[in-house]
């Protein structure tokens, strides 16, 4: 099968899915119709009476009858007034049907967002994600809220004088015979032109979406090192790009609504002249040939608008795609079917012959075992890369075992359902994460409803509260975009004390303190040490102070646990683990 | 929104105006082609001549033809002036962003400029397009319309002419109503934005806290909170053309009253009435193409002035002249000339009215020196870094780098004296080489340079065989200390004359950190580093060691001499060396 049939079957796929989100509004989408062919038959009454009103003044000076004047012209703004509430009606229940959808339609990729694996974020651009979820819904949504509307019209008109022009003169629809296909091929071989053009514009808009949100994440760095212009000059590129893209779908867009016009001015035009020739060959009679013209003009009117909007379907159609393209990515594996939740975690980990890496052919760990008991402190210690933050991914089921196998409590992980896995351990990660909310908020996002004095207990613990109290607001300040004027090191108690909240069995330190100096570092160890108590836990940190006092050593190097002891028989050992702690004498 | 239209609009107005002139040629030639029928079917039918005919049916034949150039002709200019204008504005957009201080970057949050960069010149972009399209015709036939029914009948025509205000009212008053309701919608968009990023950047921790489901409700009330401003924007809108309707229709039945007073008085003929209405549905047609415009140009408006509020922002960090500051170094001594890099009484807050965060701070480093800061958490660490590179200036007092006052240089001229690694700093998605090199013009030399005193050469070389170097976005394949190496390298790469490296080998071992920072010793030997740490051991050795508590001063001295006399520092220094020193 070619490429451009796959595209063509996809595109086809793409109409039924929205068409499934607008079938869920079914209801209201029937009323609309309704509405629609509603107002069409009232806008048709009211030439009907403007026709008696003027029948009414027809007798001349001095003999109009003003009663029937009076009388149709009341009936007028009787039904104009109607057919308006109509026609507002149906605009109310547009917006309405089109919001829902709009609104489904972003939830479904939002939620979708939090289903996909982890690593998918770590290749795929923020901003071109915010792209799909605005900018294409948003496009989606614009034609379906005035599109739909006027193709519905289109199509009543349509039936309709087509049907009038076939009673008047059978003969004349013949030249419809060679304008309305000759129409057809012209839009459906400018849309097919046009296709790949939209399609283009909406990646090229996202990819300008995403480098932008990248360039202005990074702003204070390349402003820092004065490589303003360098950003500059690269967003100019995918500016340009952007902008082309656009100018050539916009520009071959434009051209369908002409082009179908000339159709149609050329098929009135053939429509008079052998009209003409028909009345000089005396098989037709001048009325006939006028309103004949009348309704083939109101035959060509719809389908010019028609053709004028059709830039603008394929637009939605091009933006549809990417939003669909997005929900149809591979999400986390499903929980096994008879997967059980994890429940009273006594916080025994065992990790047997592990074998892992991010992509197939490259294992990062290659064969990792040892045996965590409830209520010890695992510390793991090695070079950067590793292999450490890869292993908290797994025991968080980030990822899973490609060989091996993680237990918990004597369950395999794989058992388990992730929920209940996770929720058995707290974590505080390197990339401290705080969200646009207030400090309470944040505090107490992985304890719902923790009370005020519970998370001022966890603020104090963390030695956090003073720098608390010295804000402005103190604990309903708002953090603002992720937390411009607040340091690293603040960040971290912000989320030591976040995890000081949640009663979980099992925590994962994974340089947690990093960024926190000594002093503060002891002063919070008796509360960390709090928090650690009675819960197994993962230790990761390079500050080897912070590990001495783990019961269980774990050196790893290059995916393998090369010593494992205490602090004590490992300096004994006088192996790998004694020279990386003196180095920081050195 | 003026200003967007003075300033990017205003000069496409010449081809524009040109676009305008074919637009309005094409749509009379099809405005033409009805007539000609008319005058087919009226007039020469009758005369019985078929060569007439046929004449002029080639005669419409050629109207249409020229319709169809000229329309295509004026809508790729229109296409054209659109990406033109949204690519100049984007661009110009994009560069006052970069350029934006860090006071200003914080009062507009970069969510809400991402979606000003994206969706709000898009509206523009959109709108500048489609008037263009659709502005043309419907002004043609509006006061073509209006002009005919004149000739036909002026006092039912004075009718018409009577609820031109009413309607310029109506759609003033809708679009007054509407260009709030759109600025509201953006402001709800900023939040939707911010939103997914966030999630995004917080994905593990929402899914290690099992919070997708709350993550879920919150996202929902965002998401209802745009639709709710979506659909009012729209209510108000669909005010227009129902209104527009009943206003046309009631004013076509008092046409057709007043008709009927003038019939009856003799002054007018039914036939009138009749062709005046068929004029009436051309106008009402056109006013509704009128009001769909300004339903767009509403949003724009909203949009435009999002875009200008930033592209207006003012400078806040002037660049003083040189000789006014000099002057008042006259009297200074020598040494501070000579000096790298001088702090001298400085204090600033962050908020105004708030406790500063530096407080009176003074200090000199010489060329190839070393300043290590130390201190807790918030005691103003990085704030001292944030004002020697002038991200911000200072409330009182001056910072002088090679004598001169940082307010004296440009900002291009002071940034090229530093390197810098900012806690947190950003890794971008393209290769390590382009990550160190940042587009500045380096040689594959000096970047390998680079690599190699960053101790990042052997995990580069490493990858470079199976990953081809490229990173994922914000660094995602790497581990925390190779990216801190990576960043290192960056900062390395121009031979800074001042290197700052702020808590950024935290992720390091200590092993590599030490063969780092010996390195840098050895072969940046001109460069004065300026070093934040929370290791006593990454400090130890530098010339100065600033201490730090709540913005003040506690201890200035090198290693030695702050072990004599600063309490804190020896606090500091035993939690981590001197116990273990014992234990080892």
């Amino acid at each position: 099968m070619s490429a451009q049939q796959e595209k063509k079957r996809y595109s086809r796929r793409t109409l039924i899915r929205l068409g499934q989100y607008l079938f869920r509004e079914k209801w209201l989408l029937s009323l609309a119709i309704f509405c629609t062919f509603g107002s069409n038959l009232f806008a048709l009454i009211g030439p009907r009476l403007t026709g008696f009103a003027i029948g009414a003044i027809e007798p001349g000076p001095g003999a109009v009858d003003f009663s029937r004047v009076f009388y149709y012209a009341g009936w007028m703004a009787v039904f104009y007034l109607v057919s308006a509430i109509m026609s507002y009606g149906l605009q109310v229940l547009m917006i309405t049907i089109s919001r829902r959808v709009v609104y489904r339609m972003r939830q479904d990729l939002f939620e979708k967002l939090l289903c996909l694996p982890v690593g998918y974020f770590d290749i795929h651009q923020t901003g071109d994600i915010i792209s799909r979820i605005s900018y294409d819904i948003d496009t989606v949504n614009a034609s379906l809220s005035n599109d739909l509307v006027q193709l519905l019209t289109t199509v009543i008109t349509v039936v309709g004088s087509l049907s009038m022009m076939i009673a008047i003169s059978p003969r004349l629809v013949l030249v419809f015979a060679f304008t309305v296909p000759l129409s057809v091929c012209l839009t459906k071989f400018l849309t097919g032109k046009t296709r790949p053009l939209f399609r283009a514009r909406s990646v090229k808009l996202g990819e300008l979406n995403g480098f932008v949100e990248e360039m202005i994440t990074g702003q204070k760095t390349l402003k820092a090192y004065g490589r303003e212009e360098y950003a500059i000059g690269r967003c100019d590129i995918k500016n340009d790009e952007a902008a082309q893209a656009f100018y050539r779908a916009e520009y071959y867009g434009s051209i369908v609504g002409p082009c179908v016009n000339f159709v149609n001015n050329l098929s009135l035009s053939l429509t008079g002249v052998f009209g003409a020739l028909l009345y000089l060959a005396g098989s037709m009679s001048i009325g006939d040939i006028s309103s004949f013209v009348l309704y083939s003009r109101k035959f060509s009117g719809p389908i010019n608008e028609a053709a004028n909007i059709v830039s603008e379907l394929q637009s939605a159609l091009a933006a549809a795609e990417r939003v669909f393209t997005l929900m149809d990515e591979q999400e986390e594996p499903k929980d096994r079917e008879n997967a059980i939740n994890l429940a009273n975690v006594e916080g025994k980990v065992e990790v047997s012959h592990v074998k892992f890496g991010y992509l197939p052919d490259k294992t990062i760990i290659h064969d990792l075992s040892f045996t965590a008991l409830p209520g010890r402190m695992i510390a793991i210690v090695g070079h950067t890369g590793a292999g450490k933050t890869t292993l908290i991914n797994l025991l968080m089921r980030f990822y899973d075992v490609q060989a091996g196998q993680i237990r918990v409590d004597e369950k395999d992980c794989m058992d388990l359902t992730r929920e209940s896995l996770r929720r058995a351990y707290a974590m505080v990660l390197q990339d401290t994460w705080l969200f646009h909310g207030t400090v309470y908020e944040n505090l107490s996002y992985g304890k719902e409803g923790a009370t005020k004095e519970e998370v001022e207990k966890a603020a104090r613990a963390a030695h956090i509260h003073s720098f608390i109290m010295r804000l402005p607001d103190g604990y309903d300040t708002l953090l603002t975009d992720e937390g411009t004027n607040i340091s690293k090191g603040q960040k971290q108690l912000l989320t030591i004390a976040r995890a000081m909240l949640l009663d979980a069995r099992m925590l994962i330190l994974d340089e947690a303190t990093s960024n926190v100096d000594t002093r503060t570092e002891i002063r919070i160890q008796s509360a960390m040490r709090n928090l650690m108590k009675d819960k197994t836990c993962f230790v990761i940190a390079h500050r080897l102070s912070t590990i001495r006092h783990a019961d269980l050593i774990l050196v790893v190097d290059d995916g393998e646990v090369v010593e494992q002891g205490t602090h004590r028989e490992l300096m004994q050992k006088n192996g790998a683990y004694r020279k990386l702690y003196e180095a920081q004498f050195e | 929104m003026k200003g967007i239209l003075a300033k990017y609009i205003r000069p496409y107005f010449g081809q524009m105006g040109y676009g305008f002139v074919i637009k309005f040629t094409g749509t009379i030639m099809d405005l033409c082609i009805p007539y000609i029928l008319a005058h087919i079917i009226d007039e020469v039918i009758p005369q019985q001549d078929r060569a007439l005919v046929l004449w002029w049916g080639a005669g419409m034949i050629l109207c249409s033809v020229l319709a169809v150039t000229f329309n295509v002709i004026a809508n790729r200019k229109a296409s054209l002036v659109a990406s033109r204008v949204t690519r100049t504005l984007r661009h110009d957009l994009f560069e006052k962003i970069m350029y934006l201080s860090n006071r200003n970057m914080d009062a507009f949050t970069k969510p809400s400029l991402i979606s000003r960069m994206t969706s709000d010149t898009y509206d523009i972009q959109q709108t500048v397009a489609r008037i263009q399209r659709l502005g043309v015709r419907a002004p043609i036939l509006l006061i073509g319309g209006i002009f005919v029914t004149f000739t036909l009948d002026w006092a039912m025509a004075l009718v018409l002419v009577a609820l031109l205000p009413l309607l310029a009212a109506l759609s003033v008053f809708v679009s007054k109503k509407g260009i709030p309701i759109y600025a509201k919608l953006q402001e709800k968009t900023d939040q939707m934005v911010r939103a997914v990023r966030e999630d995004i950047a917080g994905i593990r921790v929402i899914k290690a806290l099992s919070k997708t489901e709350y993550e879920r409700e919150k996202f929902r009330q965002v998401n209802a909170a745009v639709i709710e401003r979506e659909k009012k924007a729209g209510m108000v809108m669909a005010v227009m053309n129902p209104s527009l309707n009943i206003f046309l229709n009631l004013g076509l039945v008092c046409v057709i009253l007043v008709g009927a007073f003038r019939v009856n008085a003799g002054v007018s003929e039914v036939g009138k009435i009749l062709a005046f209405t068929t004029y009436f549905t051309l106008i009402l047609n056109a006013m509704m193409s009128i009001s769909k415009m300004f339903s767009m140009i509403s949003k724009s408006i909203a949009s435009g002035g999002r875009i200008w509020r930033v592209l207006d922002a003012g400078e806040d960090m002037e660049v003083l002249p040189e000789e006014g500051i000099s002057q008042a170094q006259e009297g200074q001594d020598k040494a501070e000339a000579s000096a790298r890099i001088v702090f001298d009484h400085v204090t600033f807050s962050y908020y105004k009215g708030q406790m500063p965060s530096v407080k009176d701070l003074s200090f000199t480093v010489q060329k190839g020196e070393t300043l290590g800061i130390i201190g807790e958490i918030g005691s103003g660490k990085s704030t001292v870094l944030n004002l020697l590179m002038r991200m911000y200036d200072t409330d009182q007092g001056r910072i002088l780098v090679d004598g001169r006052d940082v307010r004296t240089y440009s900002p291009k001229e002071l940034k090229e004296k530093f390197g810098v690694v900012f806690q947190n700093d950003m890794i971008f998605e393209d290769t390590i080489a382009e990550n160190v090199a940042l587009g500045r013009s380096l040689t594959q030399e000096q970047i390998q340079e680079a690599l190699r005193y960053a101790q990042a050469s052997e995990f580069v070389s490493q990858r470079s065989q199976e990953e081809d170097n490229a990173l994922n976005i914000r660094g995602a394949n790497l581990s925390g200390g190779q990216k801190q190496r990576v960043l290192i390298a960056r900062a390395l790469a121009m031979r800074p004359e001042i290197l700052i490296l702020d808590d950024s080998s935290s992720a390091l071992d200590y092993k590599t950190d030490a063969l780092l920072r010996k390195g840098i010793r050895e072969h940046y030997k001109d460069t004065t580093l300026v070093i934040v740490a929370q290791r006593i051991s990454s400090i130890r050795h530098a010339e100065h060691i600033l201490v730090l508590e709540d913005g003040n001063v506690i201890g200035y001295g090198n290693h030695e001499e702050l072990m004599k006399s600063c309490e804190t520092y020896r606090e500091i220094s035993h939690s981590q060396m001197g116990e273990t020193e014992a234990a080892s």
